[in-house]
């Protein structure tokens, strides 16, 4: 008997929606940082405000691993009926922690299953008020993982120091309380979290998805925003809003997305650096505008974080279904970027990077993340993340100013409005270097599709990024990811110890970087791991390269990819 | 406030484009003296082309940009409101001025037109109002009044049409009027207080299509409305609406009037302490480590 947490484990704490899971996933997220252990959270919620069953996953670990793994080490359900949920993910040797619930705690002959009974509601009465259960429930798992008790009332001193001293007592008391009883089931269960601490991970920051592209944005000069609210996408908006007026960004909440797309194009126009947050939904009805862009040639940086559909589809759940439509919304035919950064630094740098590219090269930038990223809470050094510098394309004007003026690389030097002597003519109509309607088509049709389109696909090819190369390269099977799969492929890659692979993610998966066609052709097998049915970037990657994907590894269940799942996918190849 | 005439005419000039530019509108039509008669508000309020921005969305009306000495954003179909609104956030220093038609403005984008209304930004709307869809040829739009026989409405238009007065002063726009194309002289001064008056104004203007819209002409449009006269309040927001639902003859005027409500650009907080417009400033770069030594 007995349970040696040594290298890495994952909890996961259970309840209602409303129930406070996110606050104790906080307080045990911050309280191990501060041990020296590096945490991530993952959110698992039903689209509801009220009721059903909530989860978050914690992995713990003297590593740093951002990917979501299946099984779970130590359950606590802050509700019984949590237990049916989350079944397929307990093992021979989890632990419960909670109202216990025979059907699934009852052991079964020979397993290591520990089972500690803990009414946190009824603990909560006692304390004073069943608001406390998730303090306690804090308290208990802390107690448990041996932590040092002091760290956690410190912390909740700092986040409860708003709401009174009255309340900062009451839930000392409750999380000493809950110290008290998981010391004593540790001390019962022998249980010991024998991991070595990592002293750095003391000053890395949290920050959640919605934060590090928010925080990109801000860097990149971003300072006007408007959007209309969507799952997961929000999160951005919010984010920018409650920060905006300190870091310099105008928000604006619009009243549909074709308005925010719309006013952000306005404002870009006037010089703004202007980006959008929305999901596939709320990106179908901006498509039109994104068309405008590439004819006005005015920038502008579109978030699309990614949920299942089609339709509403599964709101709070995650998927990667929306490249192809990020590659091809809008008529008509005109240059476009798509980064999908793959982890929180990747998610401030590239969108840093995209509302720069925007205004260098006058074009709609895409960075696509989704619901798995940007709900999720992430541990990481704080230097990743400081202010850049930022440049400016706005020129001043002279009085014969072209907006449209043909230059041999296809970039028409960008005045404003009210910015130096000349007039700045911006039309959705083909236009002369003026700006001005036209319909000559042997001459100007041709020099502006060319200038749009052909000339700036040069440019755009020659700033494409690599993807990340990890393994042998010369190994015969390459494994493909971009965005939110890059944690789990190189978690998976490392744990399936398989020779013959070799993994490459895409941080950038429009347009390719010319190397691309090498890596496809010189690989006997490729395979593409993606979370959607079809193989989105496995069509994008054939187009483009002209080359073959032998293998499309979808999952497009509205779940992430499991370490555990991809271990046994590599292992098998 | 408006200067001498000659004056006048000499400022308006400044806003000419060169003659080389096509202009693509049909002989006779509403859309030149509306042209012509924004050039010479532009001159009254003293707009140069340099600080003024004209935005559009599409049809034949969204096209006068083209023809105007300014800035201008000439976008999609429906969607000259927010664009303007962003423009005007951005950039506060600037005169924005939409022109577009009824179908634009109130069709395609009747949602922003409502919207718009709600956030107050400090621009003026110019409505082209000629009853009909011009440039995708005669098609009914939202003002058509019923019965009129169309292409695509064969048995004459049974939806009831909107009235821009009326939807406008009940979401209490600070500045509501209504002129006609045919009396250039009044439009102007409707178009001069517009333009002075501060927080989202609305011109609604008559504007006969002469190829499209054979019942609404230059007579129709002159027999069927007629000039609110001085025993009109225009600050009495009972009273504009009650003139606003006369449909037997159409109210041209000043209709509603009031400085009750605060402007977008300065309800943002954005200018509060930096009248800077954004394309000026720099990165609030200690502003933005600081946040992020919160994240601890």
């Amino acid at each position: 008997m007995g349970h040696k947490l040594s290298k890495d484990f994952t909890i996961v704490v259970a309840g209602q929606a409303g129930q406070g899971i996110e606050s104790v996933a906080s307080v045990l997220a911050h309280v191990l940082k501060k041990q020296g252990y590096h945490t991530y959270v993952a959110k698992d919620v039903m689209s509801r405000v009220r009721g059903g069953m909530n989860s978050l996953m914690l992995r713990v670990s003297n590593e740093r691993n951002d990917a979501y793994r299946e099984k779970i080490d130590l359950f606590v359900p802050l509700d019984p009926r949590a237990y049916a949920h989350y079944a397929k993910r307990f093992s021979a040797r989890t632990i419960f922690m909670g109202v216990p619930d025979p059907a699934h705690t009852t052991s079964r002959g020979d397993d290591k299953r520990s089972i500690i009974p803990v009414n946190f509601i009824q603990l909560a009465h006692d304390v004073g008020n069943r608001i406390f259960a998730n303090t306690i429930a804090a308290g208990t798992i802390l107690g448990l993982l041996g932590t040092d008790k002091e760290i956690g009332t410190h912390y909740l001193r700092s986040f409860f120091q708003r709401k009174g001293e009255k309340i900062v007592d009451q839930n000392i008391k409750a999380f000493e309380k809950g110290y008290t009883i998981g010391e004593h089931a540790a001390f019962q269960e022998d249980i010991h979290v024998t991991m070595v601490p990592k002293n750095d991970v003391e000053d890395y920051i949290f920050l959640s998805g919605a934060e590090a592209v928010g925080f990109g944005a801000m860097a990149g000069g971003c300072n006007f925003i408007s959007s209309y609210p969507m799952s997961p996408a929000t999160g951005v908006l919010t984010f920018l809003a409650q920060n905006g007026r300190e870091c310099g960004v105008l928000v604006e909440q619009a009243t549909d997305e074709i308005g925010a797309i719309n006013m952000t194009l306005g404002a870009s126009y006037a010089g703004a650096r202007g980006i959008v947050t929305t999901s596939g939904g709320g990106f179908d009805l901006m498509t039109e505008s994104i068309s405008l862009s590439a004819i006005t040639e005015t920038p502008i940086v579109v978030h699309i974080a990614q949920r299942p559909g089609p339709g509403t589809g599964l709101p709070t759940r995650t998927g990667q279904e929306d490249l192809v439509l990020a590659r091809h919304g809008g008529h008509g035919e005109f240059m476009r970027v798509i980064f999908t950064p793959g982890t929180p630094e990747q998610m401030y740098a590239l969108t840093a990077h995209a509302l720069d590219l925007a205004d260098r090269y006058q074009i709609p930038v895409f960075v696509l993340t989704d619901q798995l990223m940007m709900d999720s809470l992430y541990c990481a050094p704080e230097e990743a993340f400081s202010a850049r510098d930022v440049t400016q394309y706005v020129v001043e004007t002279d009085s014969d100013y072209k907006r449209y003026a043909l230059t041999k690389d296809g970039i028409s030097p960008r005045g404003v409005p009210g910015h130096g002597a000349g007039l700045v003519h911006s039309d959705s109509d083909e236009h002369d270097e003026e700006g001005r309607i036209t319909e000559d088509m042997d001459f100007l049709r041709k020099e502006m599709m060319d200038k749009r389109l052909f000339k700036r696909k040069r440019l755009l090819e020659k700033v494409a990024l690599k993807p990340d190369r990890t393994g042998d390269a010369k190994a015969p099977i390459v494994v493909i990811s971009w965005g939110s799969n890059k944690a789990v492929l190189e978690e998976a890659w490392v744990k399936a110890k398989n020779v013959k692979v070799q993994i490459a993610h895409f941080t950038q998966t429009y347009p390719l970087h010319p190397s691309v066609v090498d890596l496809l052709a010189h690989a006997r097998t490729v395979v593409v791991l993606e979370n959607n049915a079809t193989g989105q970037f496995a069509d994008i990657l054939e187009v483009e390269t002209g080359e073959v994907v032998h293998e499309r590894m979808g999952s497009w269940n509205g779940e992430p990819f499991s370490v555990e799942d991809v271990t046994k996918k590599i292992r098998a190849l | 406030m408006i200067r001498s005439a000659q004056k006048n005419s000499i400022d308006a000039k400044k806003f000419d484009v060169s003659s080389t530019v096509d202009n693509q509108w049909c002989p006779g039509c509403g859309n030149f003296p509306i042209l012509m008669t924004l050039k010479k508000a532009l001159a009254d309020v003293g707009c140069t082309p340099t600080d003024t921005v004209f935005v559009s969305g599409i049809g034949q009306a969204a096209k006068l940009p083209q023809y105007m000495n300014s800035h201008f954003f000439n976008g999609l179909h429906g969607r000259a409101l927010p664009v303007a609104t962003g423009i005007k956030a951005s950039n506060p220093r600037m005169h924005v001025v939409v022109a577009s038609g009824d179908g634009d403005v109130y069709g395609e984008g009747g949602g922003h037109f409502i919207h718009t209304i709600r956030r107050n930004p400090d621009i003026t709307v110019i409505v082209h109002d000629n009853m009909i869809y011009g440039l995708t040829k005669g098609q009914a739009a939202p003002t058509s009044q019923k019965g009129l026989v169309t292409p695509t409405q064969p048995r004459g238009v049974y939806d009831e049409p909107i009235n821009p007065m009326t939807l406008a002063i009940s979401l209490d726009a600070p500045f509501v009027a209504r002129a006609n194309a045919g009396d250039p002289k009044q439009a102007q001064d409707i178009i001069t207080q517009a333009m002075q008056h501060k927080g989202f104004s609305l011109v609604d203007i008559f504007q006969p299509c002469v190829v499209f819209n054979k019942k609404n002409t230059y007579q129709w449009f002159k027999e069927f409305s007629y000039t609110l006269g001085p025993d009109h309040d225009p600050s009495d927001r009972n009273q504009a609406f009650a003139r606003a639902t006369e449909e037997d003859k159409f109210p041209l005027g000043v209709l509603y009037q009031h400085d009750r409500r605060a402007v977008f650009e300065e309800m943002i907080g954005t200018y509060d302490d930096d009248k800077r417009p954004l394309f000026e400033r720099e990165l609030h770069r200690g502003a933005i480590d600081a946040l992020l030594s919160t994240r601890k």
